[in-house]
């Protein structure tokens, strides 16, 4: 009975030690590997290689690599590095494993484009990802809708925008807005309308939080750069009438019949300084405005505001 | 001195899959043993006889009491370098040969490497395998198996044996020398428990015995005490196509099958049968007596007391 | 005490033997000469690559299942055949029936290896006709196949000592898959939040960490192996197969030999 007892009692302190010395262990594994399962896509690159070694279990594969993938983009955001080398490569492994995964094609078109340190500026690997995807799965019309948004937001094409959308458009149970889209891409309507739809077209379409997250940003920085141009326009209306750069923001204010300080989406209202330039409070806070910010200003890394 | 001391082992396993239930294998269980002894745990199959014996093996663990063997704690794993045991229908590593088996045991039990050599083929030639010593135990037969677990039991020569049925699915010659061994054990001062539900294996040999019956222990005690009350049979098998009348006169059960007649009757009426079979010129075949299996032995102990007493045991 | 633990895995060993288990060294060998051969009519460059690759894969492959095969076996055969009843009835500790198996089967699973590495050395020199410097960082990629093998022994004596065969098969080959792809879990978890994070971390953490033993494919590039994963890994792999052997140690211990 004594010596079962003693057994009993080494055996279970071994258990606890060991178990807290191998989790102890493995977080510093993890520590000194933090990209330990991206190591694959650096010897691995071809997607045909992959899709034979997962042993025809490609959709369980594809999954890993989607979590891979937002992982990877994630802590690349988290870390605001200026590379995402890996992100095409992994979105087209992902996409080859399970060409059917749409949310990968979408995350694809909203972070492939962008620069540094929003994206790996890579416009050309999105449109390519998402031609990918319109030919395996032709009658998606979001497909269509993506791969307009990339021509439109970055390449700037907008014939191309509009003949996605108008592609799209004829595809069945397609949205009606892809139409709308497509006239306004043939119009060169607004710009800050036409963005705003898309922004809140990609909004609406999609599940996955990160897209998701972009898309507000997107909105907000796009609400900035259309009051401060709106702004900026006022202050060169009152110098053209006055002769001199309004003193204030109250006074500028005054002069064009608003109603109190314009305030940023946020709240904080919008300053003016002595060169007459409009200025956000905050620009960190909107990652991606282009207006309303001081001269020489270097973009920080992309905050988001909605929790992915 | 005694040499087991059982005190109070008791044993209820918990069966069912879903809801447990408990079922009690072993009711507490008091039962000493001296030193020298050839003592016989008797039962019928399921009686708790093997639970007992792995209580005491340490294979299972008792639900309360304790034991003590050779004077110490029966969980003291040096006290079983002092034991030997045969467990029923042994089983061994079939992929080793009956040397390698004894070697292998011999060096677990702590055999000195010049002795187990010397006491592996002693024990062989005891039980008969040494023929046999280099073949695999894949290719032995149910009584070579048995004569190896033997063989094993008394390796590392145990100052006390436990045999768990150690007649079973031997031949006659085999029942005959497992008790010619288990005779030299006593002789050369062993102390040997086992258990058997055949009773006459037990009178032959014990100084004691004890029975056991639904996990109780009924009775301790010499075998012809215990048995007096029963009456031993013998089966009497002659040539012939009928009855005598003076056989049938003696209350013997006859069956007569083709041209041998087989009649079992109290073994006090063997001589009165024996002499009338020679009065008819009758060509007696056979005489052996009935081996009363621990079964017949209840059903007969309850009966008689059923009739006597009226009140069940 | 010890020489006890020497017999029991010596015996393992011998089981392991007479059961024909080195018998799958015949099919290894046959794989990788005719990939060798295969491989000797395609590209130079590639040549090395395949040879190292499918090696390494078939050595940690075959091992796994053996480790499997016999790991569960280890304890709920004897218990099944009722051969534990004589070693048990001996001066054997029970803790000390399980370490002895489970050095049997290390001990089987590392010549096994051994012969399969002579094997994979031989074709890489068969295709390559000399060896090079970085050649040497496959014996780090064969350290680590056995350290993984360790593990995958615990875990299978683990699941032995208190499930059939069966149940243990598929928990050991489960938790090596999941193993594999112990880094996407960690990953995963923490991508969780509130009480699914916690839960899932802790499952994460708990299961066999594989992925940091699979080097093949970067040793197959001669990538080079850092010292501190090695120093890691050998630690992790000894922490991880003491814990499942405690764990079998203390069913076992309690465990009623019906």
């Amino acid at each position: 009975m004594k010596s079962r007892r003693q057994t009993t009692f080494i055996a279970g302190a071994c258990l606890v030690i060991s178990l807290i010395m191998s989790i102890l262990i493995l977080r510093r594994v993890d520590q000194t590997r933090p990209q330990a399962t991206l190591d694959e896509v650096l010897y691995i690159s071809s997607p045909k290689v992959l899709e034979r070694a997962s042993l025809g279990y490609n959709g369980l594969m594809a999954d890993i690599y989607w979590t891979r993938t937002v992982q990877y983009f994630g802590q690349r955001h988290y870390r605001s590095a200026q590379s995402y080398n890996l992100l095409a490569p992994l979105l087209e492994i992902t996409t080859h494993l399970d060409p059917h995964l749409l949310v990968a094609y979408q995350f694809g078109a909203s972070f492939l484009a962008p620069k540094p340190p929003s994206g790996p500026g890579q416009p050309d690997r999105a449109v390519q990802l998402i031609e990918y995807g319109i030919q395996n799965n032709p009658n998606e019309w979001r497909l269509y809708y993506d791969l307009g948004f990339v021509y439109y937001m970055e390449l700037k094409n907008y014939a191309k925008a509009a003949e996605a959308f108008e592609r799209g458009s004829r595809v069945p149970n397609a949205h009606p807005f892809l139409k709308l889209l497509a006239a306004q891409m043939a119009q060169h309507a607004g710009e800050y309308e036409t963005a705003r739809t898309l922004w809140i077209a990609t909004y609406q379409t999609t599940r996955d939080g990160h897209v998701r997250s972009n898309a507000v940003e997107h909105l907000r920085a796009l609400k900035v750069d259309e009051e401060v141009t709106r702004l900026q326009s006022a202050v060169t209306r009152f110098g053209a009438r006055t002769g001199r750069l309004p003193s204030s923001m109250s006074e500028l204010a005054l002069a064009e019949g608003l109603k109190g300080t314009p305030v940023d989406p946020d709240g904080n209202p919008y300053k003016l300084n002595s060169e007459g330039r409009i200025l956000v409070e905050h620009p960190d806070d909107f990652s991606f405005i282009t207006k309303g910010v001081p001269q020489g200003y270097k973009p920080a890394p992309p905050k988001f505001h909605v929790q992915p | 001195m005694p040499v087991i001391e059982i005190l109070g082992l008791e044993k209820t396993y918990l069966v069912g899959f879903w809801r447990k239930r408990p079922k009690r294998a072993l009711h507490p269980l008091h039962l000493t043993v001296e030193e020298g002894e050839v003592f016989g745990f008797l039962g019928p199959n399921g009686a708790g006889k093997t639970t007992t014996l792995k209580l005491l093996m340490g294979l299972v663990f008792p639900t309360s009491g304790s034991a003590r063997l050779l004077g110490r704690d029966w969980t003291d794993p040096e006290v079983k370098a002092q034991i030997g045991f045969l467990p029923e229908q042994p089983y061994f590593y079939d992929y080793l040969t009956a040397h390698e088996l004894l070697n292998y045991y011999g060096q677990l039990s702590g055999v000195p490497g010049k002795d187990r050599k010397r006491r592996i083929d002693e024990v062989l030639q005891r039980v008969g395998l040494t023929d046999v010593k280099g073949v695999q135990l894949r290719k032995f037969s149910k009584g070579m198996l048995q004569r190896a677990g033997i063989a094993q039991a008394i390796l590392h020569d145990p100052k006390l044996v436990f045999f768990d049925e150690p007649m079973s699915g031997l031949d006659p010659m085999g029942r005959r020398e497992v008790r010619d061994l288990m005779e030299q054990l006593k002789h050369e001062g062993k102390t040997v428990f086992f258990s058997t539900h055949i009773l006459s294996d037990a009178e032959a040999l014990c100084d004691r015995v004890a029975i056991i019956h639904q996990g109780e222990l009924r009775s301790v005690g010499a075998v012809a005490d215990l048995t007096s009350s029963v009456q031993s049979k013998v089966e009497v098998i002659w040539q012939g196509r009928e009855v005598p009348p003076s056989m049938k006169a003696l209350g013997a059960e006859c069956h007569v099958t083709g041209d041998t007649v087989r009649a079992v009757l109290a073994e006090s009426q063997q001589d009165a049968a024996i002499d009338a079979l020679r009065r008819e010129r009758m060509r007696l075949i056979a005489i052996t007596p009935v081996r009363t299996s621990l079964e017949e032995y209840f059903i007969e102990k309850l009966q008689q007391s059923e009739t006597s007493v009226g009140s069940t045991a | 005490m010890s020489a006890r633990i020497v017999h029991i895995a010596s015996n393992t060993f011998r089981e392991a033997v007479r059961d024909r288990v080195l018998y799958n060294l015949i099919a290894f060998a046959l794989l990788l000469s005719g990939a060798a051969i295969l491989v000797g009519q395609i590209s130079i460059d590639i040549k090395r690559l395949v040879v190292i690759n499918l090696g390494l894969t078939a050595v940690s492959l075959f091992g796994v299942v053996i480790a499997i095969f016999i790991g569960i076996g280890l304890v709920s055969k004897e218990i099944e055949r009722r051969t534990l009843y004589t070693v048990l009835s001996r001066p054997v500790r029970r803790w000390e029936f399980i370490v002895g198996k489970f050095f049997g089967l290390a001990g089987t699973l590392v010549v096994n290896t051994f012969f399969m590495a002579i094997g994979v050395f031989a074709a890489l020199l068969f295709v390559s006709h000399k060896f090079a410097r970085p050649d040497a960082l496959i014996l780090v990629a064969l350290y680590f196949i056995i350290l993984q093998f360790l593990i995958i022994c615990a875990l299978a004596l683990l699941f032995s000592s208190f499930s059939s065969p069966l149940l243990s098969a598929v928990f050991a080959f489960s938790l090596f898959v999941i193993g594999s792809f112990a880094e996407d879990l960690r990953g995963f978890a923490g991508m969780a939040h509130g009480l699914t994070r916690w839960l899932a971390s802790a499952a994460a953490y708990l299961v066999p960490n594989f992925s940091a033993f699979n080097v093949i494919s970067s040793i197959a590039h001669e990538q080079p192996v850092a010292g501190q994963l090695v120093l890691h890994n050998t630690l992790y792999a000894l922490f991880y197969a003491a814990m499942a052997l405690s764990g079998a140690v203390l069913i076992f211990e309690h465990r009623d030999l019906k």
